[in-house]
C-alpha cells in the first residue's frame, strides 16, 4: 500500500486535519439536501389528492415493481458498506469489486425506475396530467437524479482507487460518497413509506 | 439553434430601455478596455479571479455589492421620480417597464447587493477573528463567489437581451406562471436566484464548519467575538433556508418550461403552496441579512465607546433566539391568504416575540455606550443612526404582526415603508459601518473621515424623507407598485419621497468621493500598526493588509476580547523563535469556470437553447471530477520566509509604536 504524506512534493495534499473537517462539511451538505427532500415530501402530501381528471395513486403504482426497486437499492447500500470495510482493511481489489457490484445494483434500480416512469407517461399519467403526478414525478425523479449522480461518483472513485491506490484523500472521498449513498437509501425508505405504501393501501 | 433568441430581443423598442442597455454595455466595455490598455489581465487572473484567499474573495464580494448597489439604486430613483409626477398621467415609464423596475430593484438589492456585501465582510473578518489562517473550504468559497457573480450577471444581461420579470421580487404565481408571463423575464429571475442561491447555501456550510472547526485551539464558543457569533447564526440560516428557495424556484421553472402543475390555476395546482415555500426561505432571509449587521454594530459600538461590550452573553442568547424564532413566523407574510384566525394568531404572536430578543440587543448597545468615551468615527455614526431609526421600523413591524391590522395595511406603501425602515438602518447601515470600520484592515489604508460623515448625513436624512411619507401614504390608502394614480392628496408626499431619494443619491456620491479621495491620499493614510482603533478582537492583531497566512503563530486566546487582553498582558506582539511551515491552498481557476458555466446554463434555459444547457452541465461535471481527483492542491510557505516577514513587521511596529491613548480620534 502506498503511504500518504502531505509534504512529499512542492505542492502537497491536504493534511489529516483538513480531511476530518471535510466530513463535518459533508454532513451539513446532507442536511441541506434533506431539507430539499423534506419540502418535496411536504409538497407531495399537500398535492397527492389533487388528481384533477387524471388517475388516482392506486391506479398507477405497481407495488411489486416498487418492491424490486427497493431491494436493488437496499442491497446496493449493503455492498457499498462492504466496499467501505474493504477500504478500511486496505483491500484494494475487494473495494473495487464491491463498488462495481454497487453500480450494477444501482443500474438495476435506475432501469426499473425509468421503466416505471415511461410506462406511466405512455399510459397518460405523465407529470403534466395533474398536481398529484407533478409532485410525484418531481420527488421520485429528484431522488433518481441523485442516485445517477452517485453512480457517476462511484465510477470516478473506482478509477481513483485503481490509479492512485487507497491513499488517505481517496479513502476520505470514498467515505463521504458512502454517506451520500446511504442517505439516498434513507430517502428512498421515506418515498416507499409515504408515496407508494399509502397509495397502495388506500 | 438559438431557441427564442432573436434580433427582436434587443431593446430597440423603447428609448429608456435602450439607454439602460447602452450604459450596461458601455460600462462593461470600458472596464474591459481599461484592463486591456494597462495590460492587467494576467495580474487580475493570477492575483484575484483565481484566488482562494478569503480576504481577496471578500474584497471581490464587496466590489460586486457596490456595483449592484448603484444599479439597484438607479431603479429606486426611477420609481420615485415616476410616482412624483404621474398624478393623472402616464409619467415617463410604461406600465410594463415600471413593473420590471420594481422587480429588479427588489431582486438586486436582496440577492446581489445585501448578500454579497455581508458575505464579503464575513469573508474578510471572520477567519481573522477566529485566529484562523483560512476558511474550512477555500475552493468552495471561490465557487460561491463566482456563482453569486453569475446570478448578478444574469440580471444585468436581462437589461440588454430580452426583458426582466414583472412579477415582483417574490414572483408569486399564477401571475409568474407561463400563462400570464410567457416572456423570458421570469426565467431570468428564476435562474438568477437558482444559481446564486446554490452559492449562498455553500457559503453557509463553509462558515458553520469554519467557526466550529477552525477556531484558535483555546478559543471557547463563549469567547468568540459577537460578529463571529452572528455569522455562525446567519450561516446556519443560509444553509437551512436557501434550499427552500432552490426548491420553490425549481418548481416554478418546471411549471413554466415543462408544463407541470405545482402552482397553476387548473389541473390540481396549488398556488398557496408557493407562498408557503418561498417565505419559509424568505423570512429567515431577513435575519440572514440583518444578523451580520448586528454583529458589526456590536464590534463598532464596543471599539468606539472604548469599553467592553455590555451583556455579551445576553447578546449571544438573543442572536440564537432570533435564529430559531425566524423559522416560526413565515406565515405573517400572507395573513390575508385565508388561514383560520387561530393560525394567524399563532404566527402573529410568534412574530411579536421576536421583538423581545431584538429589544435586548438594542439595550445592550445603548448600555455599552453609556459612560463610554465615544469616538464619532463614521462607523459609529451609522451605528447610532441605526439604533434610533431601527426602533421605529421594529415598532411598525409589531403593528403589522397583528393580523387584523395587517388586513388593512397589507400591500400598501405602509408595508414598503416598514421593511425599508428595517433593512436600510438594520442591514445596509450595518454593512456601511463594517465597510468604514474594516477598510484599513482589508486594504492597509484608512478611509477619509469627512466624506464618510457627509455620506452618513445624506443617507439618513434621505432615508427619513423617502420613507416616512410612505407610512402616511399607506394609511391614506395607497397601494404599493402603482405606476400612476388619481388621488391629488398623495402627490405632495410622493414628491417629498423623491427628494429623499435624491438625498440618498448624494450620500452614494459621497461614498464614491470617499473612496476616490482615500485611494488618492493612501500614502498619507497608511495603517502601519494593523490596529488603527486600539481594537479588541483578534483581526486587529494581524498586519494591514494581513499576510496571506494571517497569523504566523496561532494566538493564545484567554478572554472574550482576546486581542485587548493580549495587549494588557503585553504579549500581543511578542516575537517568536520557532516559526513553522504553513500549509495553504493554491489558486485555481475552476471556481471561475463553474461560475461561467452557471451563467451559461441560466442564460441557455431562459432562451430555450437546449444543446447549450446540456453542454453546460457536462462542463460542470468535468470541472467537479477534475477538482475531485486532484490531491496536490496546497502549497507550503517555508518557515524562513515567514520569519523574515514577521521580523520586518515587528521592527516596523517598534518604529510606529503608538503612545498610550494615541489612537484615532
Amino acid at each position: 500500500m502506498s503511504t500518504y504524506s502531505p509534504k512529499t512534493t512542492g505542492s502537497p495534499g491536504p493534511t489529516e486535519e483538513t480531511l476530518d473537517i471535510r466530513d463535518l462539511g459533508f454532513w451539513l451538505y446532507l442536511m441541506t439536501d434533506a431539507i430539499i427532500f423534506s419540502l418535496l415530501f411536504a409538497t407531495y402530501v399537500v398535492m397527492f389528492q389533487n388528481t384533477a381528471t387524471g388517475p388516482l395513486p392506486i391506479d398507477v403504482f405497481d407495488i411489486k415493481h416498487v418492491f424490486a426497486e427497493t431491494m436493488f437499492l437496499l442491497f446496493s447500500s449493503v455492498t457499498f458498506g462492504f466496499a467501505s470495510l474493504a477500504s478500511v482493511r486496505e483491500h484494494k481489489s475487494q473495494a473495487v469489486f464491491w463498488l462495481i457490484v454497487t453500480i450494477v445494483l444501482g443500474m438495476g434500480f435506475i432501469s426499473l425506475e425509468v421503466i416505471e416512469f415511461v410506462g406511466m407517461i405512455e399510459s397518460g399519467a405523465g407529470p403534466q396530467t395533474s398536481g398529484f403526478l407533478t409532485s410525484f414525478f418531481t420527488l421520485v425523479g429528484t431522488h433518481g437524479a441523485h442516485v445517477s449522480l452517485g453512480m457517476i461518483g462511484i465510477t470516478v472513485m473506482i478509477f481513483q482507487i485503481l490509479i492512485k491506490g487507497l491513499t488517505s484523500p481517496v479513502k476520505s472521498r470514498l467515505h463521504r460518497l458512502g454517506m451520500f449513498w446511504h442517505f439516498l437509501d434513507i430517502v428512498w425508505i421515506g418515498i416507499f413509506s409515504i408515496v407508494y405504501m399509502p397509495g397502495w393501501l388506500i | 439553434m438559438l431557441g427564442r433568441l432573436g434580433l427582436d430581443s434587443l431593446p430597440f423598442y423603447s428609448a429608456i430601455a435602450f439607454g439602460g442597455a447602452s450604459i450596461t454595455v458601455l460600462g462593461g466595455l470600458a472596464v474591459f478596455l481599461l484592463v486591456t490598455y494597462f495590460g492587467k489581465w494576467r495580474y487580475f487572473w493570477d492575483e484575484w479571479l483565481t484566488s482562494l484567499d478569503h480576504k481577496r474573495i471578500g474584497i471581490m464580494y464587496i466590489a460586486l455589492a457596490m456595483v449592484m448597489l448603484v444599479r439597484g439604486f438607479v431603479d429606486a430613483l426611477m420609481m420615485r421620480s415616476q410616482q412624483a409626477i404621474s398624478l393623472n398621467n402616464d409619467g415617463y415609464l410604461a406600465p410594463e417597464h415600471f413593473d420590471q423596475v420594481f422587480s429588479s430593484h427588489g431582486t438586486i438589492m436582496i440577492f446581489f447587493m445585501a448578500m454579497p456585501f455581508l458575505t464579503g465582510l464575513i469573508n474578510i473578518v471572520v477567519p481573522q477573528q477566529l485566529g484562523a489562517r483560512d476558511v474550512a473550504f477555500p475552493f468552495m468559497n471561490s465557487i460561491s463567489l463566482w456563482l453569486t457573480a453569475a446570478g448578478a450577471a444574469l440580471v444585468m444581461v436581462s437589461l440588454v437581451i430580452g426583458k426582466f420579470s414583472t412579477a415582483g421580487w417574490t414572483g408569486y404565481p399564477p401571475y409568474s406562471g407561463a400563462e400570464y408571463s410567457p416572456g423570458v423575464g421570469v426565467d431570468y429571475w428564476i435562474w438568477a436566484l437558482l444559481v446564486s442561491g446554490v452559492g449562498s447555501t455553500m457559503t453557509g456550510i463553509n462558515f458553520v464548519v469554519t467557526i466550529i472547526k477552525c477556531r484558535a485551539p483555546k478559543m471557547r464558543l463563549m469567547q468568540m467575538p459577537l460578529f463571529t457569533w452572528t455569522t455562525l447564526c446567519t450561516s446556519l440560516l443560509m444553509a437551512f433556508a436557501f434550499p427552500a428557495l432552490t426548491v420553490v424556484a425549481a418548481m416554478l421553472g418546471l411549471d413554466r418550461i415543462l408544463g407541470f402543475h405545482f402552482f397553476t390555476n387548473d389541473s390540481g395546482g396549488n398556488m398557496m403552496n408557493y407562498a408557503n415555500l418561498i417565505w419559509i426561505w424568505g423570512h429567515p432571509e431577513v435575519y440572514i441579512l440583518i444578523l451580520p449587521a448586528f454583529g458589526v454594530f456590536s464590534e463598532v459600538v464596543a471599539t468606539f465607546s472604548q469599553k467592553r461590550l455590555f451583556g455579551y452573553k445576553s447578546l449571544v442568547y438573543a442572536t440564537a433566539a432570533i435564529t430559531i424564532l425566524s423559522f416560526s413566523v413565515w406565515l405573517h407574510h400572507f395573513f390575508t391568504m385565508g388561514s383560520s384566525p387561530n393560525v394567524n394568531a399563532v404566527f402573529g404572536i410568534a412574530t411579536m416575540i421576536i421583538a423581545v430578543p431584538t429589544g435586548v440587543k438594542i439595550f445592550d448597545w445603548v448600555f455599552t455606550m453609556y459612560k463610554g468615551r465615544i469616538i464619532f468615527h463614521p462607523a459609529m455614526l451609522f451605528t447610532i443612526g441605526f439604533l434610533i431609526t431601527f426602533v421605529l421600523g421594529g415598532v411598525s413591524g409589531v403593528l403589522l404582526a397583528i393580523p387584523p391590522a395587517d388586513f388593512l395595511m397589507h400591500n400598501s406603501t405602509f408595508l414598503v415603508a416598514h421593511f425599508h425602515n428595517v433593512l436600510i438602518p438594520g442591514a445596509v447601515f450595518g454593512y456601511f459601518a463594517g465597510f468604514q470600520y474594516w477598510f484599513p484592515k482589508a486594504t492597509g489604508f484608512k478611509l477619509d473621515r469627512a466624506w464618510g460623515v457627509r455620506s452618513f448625513w445624506f443617507w439618513i436624512i434621505g432615508f427619513y424623507l423617502a420613507f416616512m411619507p410612505l407610512y402616511a401614504l399607506g394609511f391614506m390608502g395607497m397601494s404599493r407598485r402603482m405606476e400612476r394614480y388619481d388621488v391629488a392628496e398623495w402627490q405632495p408626499y410622493l414628491i417629498v419621497a423623491a427628494v429623499g431619494a435624491l438625498s440618498v443619491l448624494i450620500g452614494i456620491f459621497c461614498q464614491g468621493m470617499q473612496l476616490y479621495v482615500s485611494i488618492r491620499d493612501r500614502e498619507k493614510n497608511r495603517d502601519l500598526t494593523g490596529d488603527p482603533y486600539n481594537g479588541r478582537t483578534l483581526e486587529w492583531q494581524t498586519s494591514s493588509p494581513p499576510a496571506e497566512y494571517n497569523f504566523a503563530k496561532i494566538p493564545d486566546v484567554q478572554d472574550i476580547d482576546a486581542f485587548w487582553d493580549m495587549k494588557q498582558r503585553g504579549v500581543a506582539y511578542a516575537p517568536s523563535q520557532n516559526y513553522e511551515d504553513i500549509h495553504l491552498p493554491r489558486n485555481t481557476g475552476i471556481g471561475v469556470f463553474l461560475g461561467g458555466l452557471g451563467f451559461l446554463i441560466g442564460f441557455a434555459v431562459t432562451w430555450y437553447i437546449w444543446w447549450l444547457v446540456a453542454l453546460g452541465f457536462l462542463g460542470v461535471l468535468a470541472c467537479l471530477i477534475t477538482r475531485g481527483s486532484q490531491d496536490h492542491t496546497y502549497e507550503i510557505i517555508p518557515a524562513a520566509e515567514i520569519e523574515a516577514h514577521e521580523k520586518a513587521r515587528i521592527k516596523a511596529l517598534e518604529a510606529h509604536k503608538p503612545a498610550p491613548g494615541d489612537f484615532w480620534s
